[in-house]
C-alpha cells in the first residue's frame, strides 16, 4: 500500500502539471486545447465511474454532460439579466447539480440491472432526449443551441474571465477538485461495493448490499460530474447546442475511456488527452482524422483491452523485476517496422483521398495518378510487413522471460 | 382520411418489412453470440453503397444479387478475424468492438463515397404506379419491396424450421458443445450465420437505398431503431422482432400521417394556452413531431416494465 | 427458540416439484448437513433460504423473523452468510479488499461515500486478522481471481464469515479439491465457524460425517430423514434411498484432482 506521502506527491504533480502548461505552451492554440481537455478529462472520469468501476456499458452519457450544459448556459443568461447575481466560477456546479438531478431520475428505474438491458435503456433515453431537445425549442434552442456571455456578474478577485486563460485556470481548478473527488469516492465504502458488484452483483448481494442501490449510488455521482463538465464547457465556448446531448458526444466520451484503459483511475485521463490532441491537432493535418480515430479505435478494442493505461501497467512487472530495459531493443526491432507499415497504409489511404492532386505527405510529394508512387508505399508496407511479422516471436520470448513468473497470472487476469 | 389511413398502413408495411430484414439477422446474431451487433445497420449501409457502385456499371438487378454477397463475405470475415478474439475479454469489449466498428464503417464510407448523397435510383422497369387508389399512386418498387422482404422470410423460415442445416443451425445456437461434440464445426457455423445475417442487412440496403436515400448517416438512423425492436420484441426471438418491426413500422407511418397535437387536445378538454407561456413546446406539441421519439420512448417503457420484451425468455 | 426454521416449505418451477413440503428446524450451534443425490433439490433449498428463489408456498422463519419472501441483501443483513457451489467471489478485487467489502455491512458503514476506507484502521485490522486466519495473509493485495482453486474456496469462505454471520450455510464447500487440500479446508471451516451455526451440503460421506452432528437427508424435494449420524446411518430407509450410492460418491469426489492442483496451505 502506498504511503500517504508518495499519495500526496502524485497529487500535487497533477496540480503542478495542470497550473505549469500555460507556462510551457501559451499560444492561443495550446490554451484552446487544454481548455477543451479539462472538459474532456472530467467528462471521461465520469464515464469510467458507471463502465470502469460499475461495470454499467452506457450509450447516452452526453445526456448529463448536455443537460447541465444548457442549464449552465441558462444560469449564464439569468446572470447576464440579473435576475440572479453570484460569480460565475460556480456554474460548473450548477450544471453538475442539474445533472444530478437527471441522473437520480433517470437512475431510479435504470439501474435495476447492468449488462445489455443498463445499455438499451441508457441508449433510448439518449435518443429520446436528443430528439426531444429539437422540440422543445424555447429551452434547447433547436439546432442553433443557445448561447451566452460569460463576462457579467460579480468579478472573482477582480479577474472578469474575458481571456480564454483565465477560463483555463477556472478549469485547472475544478478540473483538479473533480479528479480529486472522484478518486476519493473509489476509497469509500460505495465506490469499493461498485467494484464488487461490477465483479459479482449477486455475491454482493449476500453480504448485505442491494446492487441496485450500490449502481443507482455510482450512476448518480456519475451524472454529478458529467454535468460539471458539461457546466464547464458552457462557460468555455459561451453556447451549446443539441449535439451537446446526442448519441455522437456519448460515443465519444465511450471512446475516450476505452482507449485510455477502462480499469484504472488514470485510464480515462490519458483518453481524454490522447483524443483532444488528435482532435484539434491532427484535424489539422488531414481530413480523414475520423476514420483514423475509428481505426484506432478498433485496434484497441481487438489488441489493447484495457487500453494505453493497460498497455502501460502491462511493464509493472519487468519494471519492478527491473528487466524493463531487456525489452527495450525487441520493442524498437517490432516497433519500427510497424510504424513504416502504419505510415506506409496512411500514405495510401491518403493518396485515394487526394485523387488527381499533389499533396505533401510528411514533406514528400505523393501524386495519386503517379504508379511509381503506389508500387514504392506498397512495396515499403510488405517489407515493413515482413519485418514486423519476423521479429514478433523474438519480442514475445523477450516478453516472456522479463515477466517469467506472473507470465500465467498475466494471462488468466487478461481474459 | 381512409386513403391515408390506407397509405399509412402500406407504407407503415414496407417500414415494418424493411426493419424486420434488419431485426431478423441481428436476433439469429443475438441468439448465437449473446451480443448485440452494434454495426448491423452499418452491414445495411454498406449494401446499399455495394449496390449502388455496382448498378452504376451493371445495372441494379446485378447490385441485389453481388451487393448482399459481399456484404455476408464481409460480415463473415469480421466474424472470423475480430469479433471472436473480442469474445474471450467478455460481453462488454464485444459490444464496445461493434459500436467501433460502426464508427469506423461509416468514416469508410465516407472516405470511399464521399459524405454527400448518392443518386442511387430504383430500377426503370419498376418506375410505374402500381395501383392508383383515391387519386394516390403507389409505386411498384414499393409494391417489390414488400414481396422481396416476404419471399425472403418464407425462405428463411423454411431453412431454419424445415432443412437440416436449419435444425443443425438452431441447436448450435442453445447447445452448442453438444453440436460440437456430434461432430459440427460450431465456430464454422456461427460465421456462417453471422455471414447470412450481414447479408440479409446487406438485401436490406439494397432495396432501401432508393428509396429511404444512400447516405453515410443512413446506418444511425435506422440502426437505432432496429436495435429498439429486437429489445422490444424480447432479445433472441424472432417471432417478437417480427411483431415489433410491424409495430414500429406502423405506429410511425400513422403518426407521421396523423394531424392531432396538444392543441387538439386541449380544445377537447376545453382549454387553451397563451403562446408566449414558457411551456408553449408542450403545448403545441403534435403527433408528426413526436414520431421520431416514439420507438425510444416504447423502448424504454418497455424495458422498465418488462425487461424481457414482448416475446423474450432471455433475461441477463 | 431455533437458529433457522422451515416450515412446509415447497418449491415449483412450473410444473416440476423440486422442493416438496420441507420442514427443518436448526438449534444454535448446530452443525447441520444436507445430503442427499444429485438432482435432489440441496442447493434449491439453498437458494430459497438465502432469498436467492421464493418458495411458492410455506414459510421460512430466521431466529424468529420471517424471511421467505424478502430479498437476499435483507437476509444477509440479518445474519445469514452463504458460500456457493461454484466460486463466488469478486475476482478483479484484491484478495484483502474481497474480506473488507464482506466486513463492510456489518461495521456499519453502509452506502457511505463519505468515509475513506484507508483511514478505517479497525475496519481494516479486522480485515487483516482474517486474512491471518483463511491462511491468506500473504496473498493479501493480489486479485482474487488469480488465486489458486482451493484459495479461492478459501477467501469465499473468509467472504461469507466476513459478516459476523450467526448462520452460515456452505454449499459444497469441499467440491473439486483433492485429499490434501479438502482436509485443509474442513480444519479450515472447524476453526472460523466455531460457536455458530453451520448448514452445509457436501457430497464427501467421510466429511459429512466427520463435521455433523445432525444429517438431514433430501432425496426428490423431500427429507426423508433428520437425526444424529449415528442415526441416520443406521435408518433403513435412508441406505435404500440414498447410502447405496456412498462409495461411489464418496471416491468421486475426494480423489477428483483439481487441475490447478496447488496445495491450499
Amino acid at each position: 500500500m502506498k504511503t500517504l506521502a508518495k499519495k500526496s506527491a502524485i497529487w500535487l504533480a497533477y496540480l503542478g502539471v495542470l497550473l505549469g502548461l500555460p507556462l510551457l505552451f501559451d499560444s492561443i492554440l495550446a490554451i484552446t486545447i487544454f481548455n477543451q481537455m479539462a472538459i474532456a478529462i472530467i467528462f471521461a472520469l465520469s464515464y469510467n465511474m458507471l463502465l470502469g468501476q460499475g461495470g454499467m456499458l452506457s450509450f447516452g452519457h452526453a445526456v448529463y454532460f448536455g443537460l447541465g450544459g444548457f442549464m449552465a448556459v441558462h444560469t449564464l443568461v439569468m446572470i447576464e439579466y440579473e435576475t440572479v447575481y453570484f460569480s460565475i466560477i460556480y456554474i460548473p456546479l450548477i450544471g453538475g447539480l442539474i445533472g444530478l438531478l437527471a441522473a437520480v431520475f433517470i437512475g431510479s428505474f435504470s439501474t435495476h440491472k447492468a449488462g445489455t438491458v443498463f445499455a438499451m435503456i441508457s441508449l433510448g433515453i439518449g435518443e429520446l432526449v436528443a430528439a426531444s431537445s429539437l422540440i422543445f425549442v424555447s429551452f434547447f434552442g433547436g439546432e442553433a443551441g443557445v448561447n451566452a456571455d460569460r463576462t457579467y456578474g460579480p468579478a472573482f478577485f477582480g479577474i472578469e474571465f474575458f481571456q480564454d486563460s483565465e477560463i483555463y485556470y477556472l478549469g485547472a481548478a475544478w478540473v483538479f477538485i473533480a479528479t480529486l473527488f472522484m478518486y476519493l469516492f473509489t476509497q469509500t465504502p460505495a465506490g469499493r461495493m461498485a467494484n464488487a458488484v461490477r465483479d459479482n452483483p449477486e455475491r454482493a448481494e449476500f453480504i448485505g448490499y442491494s446492487a441496485r442501490r450500490v449502481r443507482f449510488i455510482s450512476f448518480c455521482a456519475a451524472g454529478f460530474f458529467a454535468g460539471i463538465a458539461g457546466g464547464l464547457f458552457a462557460l468555455n465556448y459561451e453556447f451549446i447546442t443539441e449535439e451537446n446531448l446526442n448519441a455522437v458526444t456519448s460515443g465519444r466520451v465511450l471512446l475516450m475511456a476505452y482507449i485510455g484503459g477502462l480499469g484504472y483511475f488514470i485510464g480515462p485521463i490519458i483518453g481524454a488527452v490522447i483524443l483532444t490532441l488528435m482532435n484539434s491537432l491532427l484535424s489539422n493535418y488531414t481530413e480523414l482524422w475520423m476514420l483514423y480515430l475509428g481505426i484506432m479505435f478498433v485496434l484497441t478494442v481487438l489488441f489493447l483491452p484495457r487500453g494505453f493505461a493497460g498497455f502501460i501497467m502491462m511493464h509493472r512487472t519487468a519494471w519492478i523485476r527491473g528487466k524493463l530495459g531487456s525489452l527495450l531493443l525487441p520493442y524498437l526491432i517490432t516497433g519500427l517496422p510497424a510504424l513504416v507499415f502504419a505510415i506506409a497504409g496512411v500514405a495510401m489511404i491518403e493518396m485515394l483521398h487526394h485523387e488527381g492532386e499533389v499533396f505533401h505527405f510528411l514533406g514528400i510529394p505523393l501524386e495519386s495518378a503517379n504508379l511509381s508512387h503506389w508500387l514504392m508505399c506498397t512495396v515499403l508496407a510488405a517489407i515493413a510487413y515482413l519485418g514486423c511479422k519476423r521479429s514478433l516471436p523474438q519480442l514475445r520470448e523477450a516478453w516472456e522471460s522479463a515477466n517469467a513468473i506472473d507470465e500465467a497470472g498475466e494471462e488468466r487476469e487478461a481474459s | 382520411m381512409l386513403e391515408v389511413f390506407i397509405f399509412s398502413t402500406l407504407n407503415g408495411l414496407v417500414t415494418g418489412l424493411l426493419l424486420f430484414m434488419l431485426a431478423s439477422g441481428l436476433t439469429l446474431i443475438f441468439s448465437m453470440m449473446g451480443v448485440l451487433n452494434f454495426a448491423h445497420a452499418s452491414f445495411y449501409m454498406l449494401g446499399a453503397y455495394f449496390a449502388y457502385s455496382i448498378s452504376l456499371h451493371l445495372g441494379f438487378w446485378m447490385g441485389l444479387i453481388f451487393a448482399p454477397l459481399i456484404v455476408g463475405i464481409l460480415g463473415a470475415v469480421v466474424e472470423r478475424f475480430a469479433l471472436r478474439r473480442v469474445h474471450a475479454h467478455g460481453h462488454v469489449a464485444e459490444l464496445v468492438f461493434t459500436f467501433g466498428l460502426a464508427f469506423l464503417i461509416e468514416e469508410a464510407v465516407q472516405f470511399f463515397w464521399g459524405p454527400d448523397t448518392k443518386n442511387y435510383q430504383s430500377p426503370d422497369i419498376l418506375d410505374f404506379p402500381l395501383f392508383t387508389l383515391f387519386g394516390q399512386e403507389f409505386s411498384a418498387y414499393r409494391g417489390f419491396m414488400i414481396a422481396i422482404s416476404v419471399g425472403i422470410f418464407i425462405g428463411l423460415y423454411y431453412v431454419l424450421t424445415r432443412s437440416r442445416i436449419g435444425i443443425i443451425i438452431q441447436a448450435a445456437i442453445t447447445h452448442p458443445h453438444t453440436v460440437a461434440n456430434l461432430g459440427h464445426n460450431v465456430p464454422f457455423i456461427f460465421m456462417g450465420v453471422f455471414g447470412v445475417g450481414t447479408a440479409l442487412a446487406g438485401v436490406a440496403g439494397v432495396i432501401a437505398g432508393p428509396v429511404l436515400t444512400t447516405f453515410p448517416g443512413m446506418a444511425v438512423v435506422l440502426g437505432s431503431i432496429v436495435f429498439v425492436i429486437v429489445v422490444i420484441g424480447g432479445l433472441g426471438s424472432l417471432g417478437g422482432a417480427f411483431i415489433a418491426s410491424l409495430l414500429i413500422g406502423l405506429l410511425q407511418s400513422y403518426a407521421i400521417a396523423s394531424n392531432v397535437g396538444m392543441p387538439d387536445l386541449l380544445n377537447l378538454v376545453g382549454l387553451e394556452f397563451s403562446r408566449d407561456h414558457p411551456l408553449t413546446d408542450l403545448w403545441t406539441l403534435t403527433l408528426p413531431q413526436i414520431a421520431p421519439i416514439l420507438p425510444f420512448l416504447l423502448l424504454v417503457l418497455v424495458l422498465i416494465f418488462r425487461p424481457t420484451g414482448i416475446a423474450g425468455k432471455r433475461e441477463q | 427458540m431455533s437458529m433457522l426454521s422451515l416450515q412446509n416449505v415447497s418449491k415449483q418451477f412450473g410444473e416440476t416439484r423440486i422442493i416438496r413440503d420441507v420442514s427443518l428446524d436448526i438449534e444454535p450451534g448446530e452443525r447441520h448437513a444436507i445430503i442427499g443425490p444429485n438432482g435432489a433439490g440441496k442447493s434449491t433449498l439453498f437458494h430459497l433460504i438465502s432469498g436467492k428463489y421464493q418458495p411458492t408456498a410455506g414459510k421460512i422463519l430466521f431466529r424468529d423473523n420471517e424471511i421467505q419472501g424478502k430479498t437476499p441483501f435483507a437476509i444477509a443483513r440479518l445474519g445469514l452468510a452463504r458460500s456457493f457451489q461454484v466460486t463466488n467471489i469478486f475476482p478483479r478485487l484484491s484478495v484483502f479488499e474481497n474480506i473488507r467489502c464482506g466486513l463492510l455491512w456489518k461495521e456499519g458503514f453502509g452506502y457511505s461515500f463519505w468515509h475513506l476506507l484507508g483511514r478505517q484502521k479497525e475496519l481494516n485490522d479486522k480485515a487483516l486478522a482474517l486474512l491471518v486466519e483463511i491462511g491468506l495473509a500473504d496473498r493479501a493485495e493480489f486479485p482474487a481471481g488469480e488465486l489458486a482453486y482451493a484459495q479461492q474456496r478459501a477467501l469465499e469462505l473468509g467472504i461469507a464469515i466476513a459478516s459476523g454471520a450467526e448462520l452460515i450455510m456452505l454449499d459444497e464447500p469441499v467440491a473439486g479439491m483433492s485429499h490434501s487440500e479438502a482436509e485443509n479446508a474442513v480444519a479450515l471451516i472447524r476453526k472460523i465457524t466455531e460457536g455458530k451455526t453451520l448448514v452445509m451440503v457436501e457430497h464427501d460421506m467421510n466429511i459429512v460425517f466427520d463435521v455433523a452432528d445432525r444429517i438431514s437427508v433430501l432425496v426428490y424435494g423431500e427429507i426423508i430423514a433428520s437425526d444424529t449420524p449415528a442415526a441416520i446411518r443406521a435408518n433403513p430407509r435412508v441406505q435404500e434411498a440414498y447410502l447405496g450410492e456412498v462409495p461411489e460418491a464418496a471416491t468421486d469426489t475426494s480423489s477428483g484432482q483439481n487441475p490447478e492442483g496447488v496445495d491450499g496451505a
